[in-house]
């Protein structure tokens, strides 16, 4: 069910937090809403989350059957209570999880890290050791409003987790901090719009992105725009191919 | 940086059924007929609510349905809610001879939107349903601006004892009209699309559903390939007779999909 509203504010379009607490219909609806998307060519990847390793991997086999190409685990909501924020921050959880997982599936999986964490780059490192295929980051960055005249939350949980372009900074951190530690692929996520952003991801040692709030903003077209955007702007920076990029921003300035 | 939602007082509440009640609150932004706002009732819940005055004080019409519109109808003047939008699409205005359909509270949405089309000089008639005379919705507000205004009633109280379908489907029978303007339970309006599609006469339907973000993009009010928030409330008859949920099913708030 998820939390109950307000569920959502947004700070013009420079951020969104949120609380919504993972509403979802259950894994046994997957099936036939996966089925959709499918039929109609697209390739999906499955999101999953559960209280503990053994859930995961219940959860996660399940999601294979539907017919999903990967997986993600959401290891990092910092909001769903006892869901996910503690797994998340601790890197033996991590390991337990992704060894789980991994045990239960044939197709690759992506572990979603958290940057509520002093050091994420180590929750990664956990990841990889544990056998990820690779992971994404960032989730949500834990974060509060108050009303002043209300004196009380403005969302119904209270704490919940801020997405957009406010934390773009706080995810290419943590991306090239990752970068710096694992060798698996890493997908950049958090406040992406333009193909910049973009860029600045794979700068910093991305080499695939996701893109979640500008949805919002933009409506579901902002992948076509994206995609063609980033076409023009890497003929424009005279790059043949992307891959060039990855993690090119880095001192060493060799990408894996 | 400035929240999204405004907190602003009740400045008016209105009585209007035993079930029914009109909170009016002053708030800015510019609202079309059609549009809904979130409103957020601190303690509670924060819902969807089509707009019942569009101009300032804006108002909603709120049904005890269930514990938050129940607690929404003690309100008092002075209490401070939430509110953020409006969002959602709007009324077409420039069709010349509309006829309303409203069913219980969902006249709540017609009568801002017919107040608009007769300011621009379009012809009005409304069929409007409850299930007793005491529900009867905006019957004196629609009669200032309508040239008739019809009513049913569930138990024969006052006017036609049945359904308001019975009386759209007799008024279309007799008179031409551009388009129908509906809003009432599903079932309802799928009865009034059925008559109306016989005639030709277009049909916009104002829809409800769950929401969340009301911003299109958490899928909770997702209504086939559309989302009641963005492409909606308000929809044309085409777009819903193809989908297999109009009518009959709607998702809960885990997005399940349940019986209507």
């Amino acid at each position: 069910m998820g939390y109950p509203n307000p569920t959502i504010e947004t700070y013009g379009q420079w951020g969104m937090l949120n609380a919504m607490g993972l509403p979802n219909p259950g894994i046994e609806e997957y099936p036939q809403e996966i089925a959709v998307a499918r039929d109609a060519g697209a390739t999906v990847i499955g999101s999953i989350f559960g209280a503990d390793a053994e859930e995961f991997a219940a959860l996660a086999a399940r999601m294979e059957s539907t017919g999903v190409a990967a997986l993600e685990l959401n290891l990092s909501c910092p909001h769903a209570k006892g869901l996910g924020s503690e797994i998340g921050q601790d890197p033996d959880q991590v390991r337990a999880v992704v060894r789980a997982v991994k045990r239960a599936v044939k197709i690759p999986v992506i572990a979603k890290i958290t940057p509520n964490h002093y050091d994420p780059a180590s929750l990664a490192v956990a990841a990889e050791s544990a056998g990820a295929d690779a992971v994404s980051a960032i989730n949500t960055v834990r974060a509060l409003a108050i009303d002043v005249r209300l004196r009380r939350p403005v969302l119904a949980n209270g704490l919940g987790g801020l997405s957009g372009p406010a934390i773009k900074p706080v995810g290419l951190a943590c991306v090239w901090q990752i970068f710096e530690r694992v060798k698996i692929p890493i997908v950049g996520v958090g406040g992406i719009q333009r193909a910049d952003d973009v860029i600045e991801y794979v700068l910093a040692g991305a080499r695939a992105v996701e893109v979640g709030t500008a949805v919002a903003f933009e409506g579901i077209g902002i992948f076509t725009r994206l995609a063609k955007e980033l076409e023009e702007r890497l003929n424009s920076l005279k790059v043949s191919r992307v891959e060039e990029l990855v993690g090119a921003a880095h001192p060493s300035g060799v990408s894996r | 940086m400035n929240l999204v939602r405004t907190i602003t007082e009740v400045s008016e509440r209105i009585v209007e059924t035993p079930s029914t009640v009109t909170l009016r609150f002053p708030y800015s932004p510019a609202a079309a007929p059609g549009q809904f706002v979130m409103i957020w009732i601190p303690g509670d819940d924060e819902l969807p609510m089509s707009l019942s005055y569009t101009d300032d004080p804006k108002g909603v019409t709120i049904k005890a349905m269930g514990s938050t519109t129940r607690a929404a109808l003690s309100i008092s003047r002075g209490t401070l809610v939430g509110i953020r939008g409006p969002y959602g699409n709007r009324f077409d205005l420039t069709p010349r001879r509309i006829l309303l359909v409203g069913g219980g509270s969902g006249t709540a949405v017609l009568a801002p939107a017919a107040e608009a089309a007769a300011r621009k000089g379009s012809r009005i008639v409304a069929a409007l349903g409850a299930t007793t005379g005491a529900e009867l919705l905006f019957v004196d507000r629609l009669r200032s601006i309508a040239v008739s205004v019809e009513v049913s009633t569930d138990d024969g109280s006052v006017g036609h004892h049945g359904y308001v379908t019975d009386l759209s489907q007799r008024l279309l029978a007799e008179q031409r009209f551009d388009a129908v303007w509906t809003c009432g339970p599903e079932v309802m309006m799928r009865k009034v699309i059925s008559s109306a599609e016989a005639r030709r006469v277009p049909v916009f339907c104002s829809m409800e559903r769950q929401m969340k973000c009301a911003l299109g993009m958490c899928d909770a009010c997702a209504l086939g390939p559309y989302h009641v928030c963005t492409d909606g409330p308000v929809f044309p008859a085409e777009r819903l007779t193809t989908l297999p949920e109009f009518g009959r099913t709607k998702r809960d708030s885990s997005g399940r999909r349940v019986p209507l």
